[in-house]
């Protein structure tokens, strides 16, 4: 049942079943993860961070750990965003994920992104107003 | 006293806006200030600190990588710190620092060393100088709570 969201975030999957977000954060920046964090906070979901792919992984390896979002940034160390996410759809994880990129970012690196897995892409900052409209297309779709 | 908390918050919007207007701050600095609320009453603070810890780190990579003393100047090195500044001065809104990060960036990419030394000269003047107006806003706000007023929303546009 498609939801649309304004202010509080709800993924509805029945009348009867309702659960906050639950966002992935992969980012190996400190700001970036704090920003991240309150944005997703304040639209009403709840976050876990990682600070670069590898722990992305290890953390969908070791089972049990679904998400709803995971917000992936192109740019990390130890393992980037582009092969995080060639990695996670290897592993059938199905969950949602938007890339984050850098507005100097090429075409080209752009496009690679998104054949790695990535259900859409988003330019760096992210704010409530970019994240909101695109979390009710994806969910809706 | 109502008439001194008045004042304070007059200050504290003008100052505010002439920041946005001297091109310090953009618009990201807004949405930042719009994720603060009373449940989490320091977070741009906070932020903010991460920011000039960042600075500190970066201009500190940027300037051991265009130490000639040290042998080859490593402009690619160089040019992964200045990509760095640019994403964390975009993502808390100082503009100015942002805007000298992309002329920084073209001098490294042209492997100019002159360009790149005056670049992290002005990168290093520039957050200093933002840091300082910076507190001088934060400050303004903590006399306007401390003399028992709110601080105000300051409309940019």
């Amino acid at each position: 049942m498609a939801t649309k969201y304004t202010g509080d975030i709800e993924k509805t999957k029945s009348a009867d079943m309702k659960k906050k977000l639950n966002v992935l954060i992969v980012d190996d920046d400190p700001l970036n993860l704090k920003i991240h964090e309150r944005i997703i906070k304040m639209i009403g979901g709840i976050s876990q961070t990682a600070k670069n792919g590898e722990e992305a992984v290890i953390l969908h390896r070791n089972g049990g750990t679904s998400f709803d979002l995971i917000l992936m940034d192109k740019e990390m160390p130890e393992r980037d965003g582009v092969s995080t996410t060639k990695k996670l759809r290897e592993m059938k994880v199905t969950s949602l994920i938007v890339g984050v990129t850098s507005l100097a970012d090429h075409e080209e690196e752009r496009r690679a992104f998104m054949e790695a897995g990535l259900n859409h892409c988003l330019a760096k900052p992210l704010t409530e107003a970019k994240i909101i409209p695109l979390i009710n297309h994806l969910f809706d779709a | 006293m109502n008439a001194g908390i008045a004042q304070l918050q007059m200050q504290f919007r003008d100052y505010t806006i002439s920041l946005y207007q001297q091109g310090f701050l953009d618009d990201q600095f807004t949405e930042l200030k719009k994720l603060q609320d009373d449940g989490s009453p320091d977070f741009v603070a906070e932020v903010l600190s991460l920011f000039f810890e960042d600075c500190v780190k970066l201009i500190g990579n940027m300037a051991r990588a265009l130490d000639k003393s040290t042998g080859t100047v490593d402009f690619s090195q160089v040019g992964a710190s200045v990509h760095q500044l640019k994403g964390s001065s975009s993502s808390v809104g100082a503009k100015r620092v942002k805007g000298l990060c992309v002329t920084f960036k073209e001098y490294c990419e042209a492997q100019n060393y002159e360009g790149c030394v005056r670049c992290l000269q002005q990168v290093d003047i520039e957050y200093k100088t933002l840091k300082t107006k910076l507190q001088d806003m934060f400050n303004l706000e903590k006399q306007i709570v401390q003399a028992g007023g709110v601080v105000p929303q300051v409309d940019i546009d």
